[in-house]
């Protein structure tokens, strides 16, 4: 029983500055500068500005997310064949990046990717003809894909370290080939950390507002960029919380995929 | 025949290491070059300097930021560990149902687009009149910073054996004692991985700060947000270049020292 | 495993409390805070930050000083009140706004007898957005031209006009500014219309031409132009006259095989002020007045203009000028010879809404 108050604290400040917080998005998001109940600023979703920024949104983060999971599955494996007896090492090669500023990383890929950038510089000196690089979704979804990458390769990589040994060599002895020790073993042991991946990278994706700021150019407008702006320069908080609130139902969503596969929390990324 | 083919998976293997090793890192090389280029652009190499280190030192703006950061990380990384281990034995000792409830609650902040969680908190703090500062920003870390910990922290709780405790409780001891002598350093490692993270994570926020600080209060990401635009002097790269070595260094140490006792 | 991460966190929080400690003493200079503080909210690289601990050492006022990239991203932060600063030193449109808002508070220029080195024409001019001069005092001011490199523009193709910014030729080539007015600025003045528009109609239309320009447009910046113009990442930008004189000392600096020339279009352009404000929930008003008192004295405002290079509406500190500097037309153009040209308003809230609305359009199209 004691041992519940212990809950006591943490009750208290979530409540304080998690739910309470929500409420008032949710509170300025259903109601207009005169504090009228309206569904105006939600439903601004529809209209062709925002949608056409949620869809954008939703396509790069897409994109973005799928790369990861291409890119982290085949290193999670690898990093799971090599790195026995080196857990922490793995994780902090990928935490390491983070002590460098997130807005001076993606900085740096300014500096790599503009025309007369570094990329540029190396493609000059091998007398191939420069790029245009910066500015376009394509270094959108590689400053989502550089930043995020870690969050889909640490889930994935604890699931699969969980897998025993035996499984696979059993799987093996029984004459499954790659593939099949591929599709029928590995990827349904690790779905938990699939998942999870996936939500800890396409809900960021989804929502940053600097990556597509420094990499897009501000010609390449997201949701988050709407959000952002609606709050720090057209200072309408009313339709800036309507738009988040629409937000948040992919962020449900995410938390009842996590719920629905990943029950134990075996798929946490740390 | 076999082994031929081996050697091939095994370079294949490493090559794809090499490149996202170099995918992650070039960023961070990059910088690490300007911070000792003489030029102030971003694009030119001015010849060898060490110019941006002094300055960075000399400048007070930096110093305060770099202190502001250190300060809000450490302090929201141990409160969050506090909080967190405690709300971790809780919740371990639930019934399923309040446990999964308040799971959900946990995830929030992590799972929460940090712009809505952010701007939520700033639209709070107004709303009960609490004037944005260091307090706030120190809070809002703290908020996020405790599911970490969280999850650090239950499975380790997990893998402990109730029983022990138990035994620890028969034999006399005080739950308190029980607890300290017993279940904490089963979890040790998991609380400081929690810290390690809550530390990490709050040293690189930039939206949640962006949204929580009050006036004349700068950490090194909004500092640097605001000089983006300018162009950013390369003393901020120095900075960086720096704190990236120092624990680098560290983790070196701490990573071949084990190695060596193991060999002995 | 276990050995590892303990080992690691305890190291950093060891060296994050060394550094702590380490950089405890360095913030102390003389003894500021004994007569109080003043909250400065400003551009970024807007004041040689000499000034700032000058004012400090002489007055004993501590200055606590942030930055803001661009005016409607420090009109919410003043409205909310969540910080409360208290002097800001935003640009004409936004002090009619603030003002009509009753946001402002009136200066007490018993405590600015500073105020007589400023210049009367740009008290004059001040009048089209603060009308007793009562609200504001000026800082600086400026035109907003093209600025183009002169390697990656031919000849024949030198920038005169805004309506030159949607030359194909130009395609991916240009710079423009990440700001509502701005932008519509430009769009506005080459189709002949007022920058202070209100109509539905001319708005629409410049933003069908805004729509029209954007496969054009390399980015669309605030301040990074000039960086981006120094590297040679475009070949014309839209810009603040104020930028030029560090622009071309930079391009001088660096050794750059190209040079950057600044025009002002034909169409006529935006005349600009910056000018300093106290804010009605301002804390400490009389310091504030201090530091307005203190930027308007000519040898610190000539240290500004130094260091910012942009155009002084300070008499006593031009004259402490070059000769050389003073003639400078890119940085101080003769106004009257500026046909066309006009001061930003405020429109009102709903017209400010149909800027933004259509910016938006412009912006996700």
């Amino acid at each position: 029983m004691s041992k519940k108050l212990l809950s006591g604290p943490y009750l208290v400040w979530m409540a304080g500055f998690t739910v309470i917080p929500l409420l008032l998005i949710v509170y300025y998001g259903l109601t207009d500068r005169t504090g009228a109940f309206t569904l105006a600023n939600v439903v601004s979703i529809a209209t062709a500005e925002h949608s056409k920024a949620l869809w954008l949104s939703l396509g790069l983060s897409f994109v973005s997310t799928l790369i990861c999971l291409a890119l982290a599955y085949p290193l999670a494996m690898i990093l799971r064949k090599r790195g026995v007896g080196r857990g922490s090492f793995v994780v902090f090669i990928f935490i390491l990046p983070m002590w460098m500023n997130f807005l001076l990383r993606t900085l740096a890929w300014q500096t790599l990717l503009e025309r007369n950038g570094v990329i540029n510089g190396i493609l000059t000196a091998l007398h191939l003809p420069p790029q245009t690089l910066i500015n376009t979704s394509g270094a959108i979804i590689l400053g989502m894909v550089y930043n995020f990458l870690p969050f889909m390769v640490l889930p994935i990589y604890n699931v699969l370290c969980k897998i025993d040994d035996n499984t696979i060599n059993a799987a093996q002895d029984l004459g499954a080939n790659f593939w099949q020790t591929l599709t029928r073993v590995w990827f349904p042991l690790s779905v938990p950390g699939i998942i999870s991946g996936i939500t800890m990278v396409f809900v960021p994706a989804l929502t940053t507002f600097v990556i597509s700021n420094l990499l897009g150019g501000s010609k390449i407008l997201l949701i988050g960029n709407v959000i952002e702006q609606e709050f720090t320069r057209g200072s309408n908080w009313h339709l800036g919380s309507g738009l988040s609130l629409v937000l948040m139902v992919f962020i449900l969503a995410s938390m009842a995929l996590i719920a629905k596969y990943d029950k134990n929390g075996e798929g946490t990324a740390f | 025949m076999n082994s031929m083919k081996n050697r091939i998976k095994y370079f294949v293997e490493n090559f794809y290491l090499v490149l996202i090793m170099v995918f992650l890192y070039a960023p961070i090389a990059t910088l690490m070059v300007l911070s000792f280029s003489g030029s102030k652009s971003r694009t030119q190499w001015g010849g060898f300097t060490l110019r941006w280190y002094l300055e960075m030192f000399e400048s007070a703006t930096i110093m305060n930021a770099l202190q502001n950061t250190l300060v809000i990380a450490f302090a929201s990384a141990l409160i969050a560990a506090v909080i967190g281990t405690t709300a971790a034995i809780a919740i371990n000792s639930m019934k399923p149902i309040p446990r999964t409830i308040i799971m959900g609650i946990t995830n929030i902040p992590m799972l929460n687009a940090d712009i809505v969680t952010g701007i939520s908190l700033m639209l709070a703090f107004i709303a009960f009149g609490i004037s944005l500062g260091f307090k706030t920003i120190l809070i809002a870390h703290i908020t996020f910073n405790i599911p970490y910990v969280i999850l650090s922290v239950s499975p380790k709780l997990k893998q402990t054996n109730k029983s022990v405790y138990e035994a620890a409780m028969d034999l006399g001891a005080a739950p308190v004692y029980a607890f300290f002598k017993v279940v904490f350093p089963d979890i040790l490692p998991g609380v400081l991985s929690g810290f390690l993270l809550a530390f990490t994570m709050s040293l690189d926020d930039f939206i949640i700060t962006h949204f929580t600080k009050g006036a004349g209060i700068n950490t090194l990401s909004t500092l640097i947000y605001s000089e983006v635009r300018r162009g950013i002097k390369p003393s901020m790269y120095a900075l960086s270049t720096l704190i990236f070595v120092v624990v680098l260094a560290l983790l070196i140490i701490t990573n071949f020292a084990p190695h060596r006792s193991k060999e002995q | 495993m276990k050995r590892n991460v303990t080992a690691v966190s305890l190291g950093i929080s060891i060296a994050a409390l060394a550094l702590l400690s380490g950089c405890g003493g360095s913030a102390s200079s003389g003894n500021p805070g004994s007569a109080g503080e003043v909250y400065v909210y400003n551009w970024g690289e807007y004041i040689d930050e000499e000034v700032i601990s000058m004012f400090e050492e002489e007055t004993g006022i501590k200055v606590i000083y942030d930055m803001f990239e661009t005016n409607e991203e420090m009109y919410p932060v003043i409205e909310a009140g969540g910080r409360t600063y208290d002097v800001v030193c935003p640009s004409d449109y936004m002090i009619q706004k603030m003002a009509e808002n009753d946001m402002l508070a009136e200066i007490n220029f018993d405590n600015v007898p500073n105020i007589d080195q400023i210049d009367p024409v740009y008290l004059e001019r001040s009048k089209s957005f603060d009308p007793d001069n009562k609200f504001s005092v000026p800082y600086c001011w400026g035109t907003v031209g093209i600025l183009y490199n002169t390697s990656l523009v031919a000849p024949e193709d030198i920038p005169t006009k805004w309506s030159d910014l949607w030359k194909e030729t130009f395609s991916g080539e240009i710079l423009m500014q990440d700001s509502v007015r701005d932008a519509f600025m430009v769009a506005l003045k080459s189709l002949g219309y007022s920058m202070n528009s209100e109509s539905r109609a001319e708005l629409e239309e410049a933003r069908d031409l805004l729509i029209q320009q954007k496969p054009l447009v390399q980015a669309y910046v605030i301040d990074q132009v000039r960086d981006k113009m120094i590297g040679g990442e475009a070949a014309l930008g839209v810009i603040y006259s104020g930028e030029m004189l560090y622009i071309q000392e930079e391009v001088e600096s660096q050794g750059l095989d190209y040079d950057l020339e600044y025009v002002i279009p034909q169409e006529g352009t935006n005349v600009w002020i910056d000018s300093w404000v106290i804010p009605k929930n301002a804390k400490n008003k009389e310091n504030a007045e201090a530091w307005i008192n203190f930027m308007c004295r000519p040898e610190i405002a000539k240290m500004n203009f130094e260091y910012i290079t942009y155009p002084t509406p300070n008499k006593g500190a031009f004259e402490l000028l070059d000769e050389e500097l003073q003639n400078n037309k890119a940085l101080f153009p003769d106004v009257d010879s500026l046909d066309n040209c006009e001061v930003f308003q405020y429109l009102g809230d709903e017209v400010d809404t149909i800027y933004n609305d259509l910016w938006k359009e412009v912006k996700s199209n």
